[in-house]
């Protein structure tokens, strides 16, 4: 058997973007000073972790404006969805086999 | 094994980042305990004004007391709405009391999607069943409010529940039914009312403290 750690998705590997696609995975739209505080993170860390995300396409954003104030959510894509999910079997492949 | 130790870290960090950006897990189990305790001497104080004289009249009585209204004390009814609106009121101080201790622990911000969603899914139904109750008692329905309020409250718990423990959807499905005994047993509300509000607040209080609080 091919080692099935080849089938992990490196866009994962970090605990922070980790964090946002579990976040992402069951809310709608999030916004980026909501997501900031669940995951403690800085703004600029945030930003980048989202970004890297958004080139893989596994995120959406949405600017508008809340009165005067810009306002940027955040959603995941059906291909975001669907490589996070395989990501989680492959965890859970691995910690059965590793017993 | 210790490659297996990161990957079962990871899942569980995985899991609880969903838990806790989705569901209102900040909602403590001691206040269900003491609303619980406020609804039972709320009800009480209920019983005992209502039973110190005749304090309606109506043309011919039901057993439910839907009867048409003659005369009506509306000192007691002032009692009465005084009492409700306090218990309410107290409850949700406590609530939100409790709640916030327990964000801080848990590390969870009071304010977030999660509990909006949880208070808006809350507070619609419970608005209609307010309404719904008024409009009972404008018609001198008011032997069917306390089981109406029973069902609406249960069905406002049961929309509510989804953002957050499971026990709050369980609750919810207990005071409908104990609505539906409520409607079905005449002149039984105020009991009811006391049982659902009271003691199944102080039942789910105990068992939600003692699986997610401590």
């Amino acid at each position: 058997m091919k080692s099935i750690i080849h089938q992990l998705d490196k866009a994962f590997e970090n605990r922070i973007r980790l964090g946002l696609m579990s976040v992402l995975s069951v809310n709608e739209w999030m916004e980026f000073n909501e997501l900031k505080t669940l995951l403690e993170v800085t703004d600029g860390n945030l930003a980048s972790h989202i970004s890297a995300l958004d080139k893989k396409g596994f995120v959406e954003t949405r600017k508008r404006f809340v009165g005067k104030k810009p306002n940027t959510s955040f959603r995941i894509t059906e291909v975001g969805r669907i490589s996070f999910q395989n990501h989680l079997n492959t965890l859970e492949t691995l910690l059965k086999r590793g017993v | 094994m210790e490659e297996n130790q990161v990957t079962l870290d990871t899942l569980k960090d995985i899991k609880s980042m969903m838990e806790r950006s989705s569901r209102f897990i900040s909602l403590s189990g001691l206040s269900g305990v003491f609303s619980g305790t406020l609804a039972l001497v709320g009800a009480y104080l209920a019983h005992w004004k209502t039973n110190q004289g005749p304090w309606i009249k109506r043309a011919q009585d039901t057993d439910f007391g839907t009867g048409e209204i003659i005369s009506i004390d509306w000192s007691v009814v002032w009692f009465l709405a005084i009492d409700a609106i306090l218990v309410f009121s107290l409850s949700l101080l406590v609530a939100y009391f409790f709640s916030r201790k327990k964000a801080i622990k848990k590390g969870q911000p009071l304010w977030g999607n999660y509990s909006r969603q949880f208070l808006l899914n809350l507070s619609l139904p419970l608005l209609t069943g307010g309404v719904f109750c008024v409009i009972l008692f404008y018609h001198g329905l008011i032997g069917l409010i306390a089981p109406a309020s029973l069902i609406f409250y249960g069905l406002a718990l049961l929309n509510g529940g989804k953002f957050s423990f499971e026990e709050i959807s369980y609750l919810g499905m207990s005071e409908i039914v104990l609505g539906f005994a409520g409607l079905l047993l005449k002149g039984q509300g105020l009991l009811f009312w006391a049982l659902g509000f009271g003691v199944l607040h102080i039942v789910y209080g105990i068992l939600m403290y003692w699986r997610h609080d401590r």
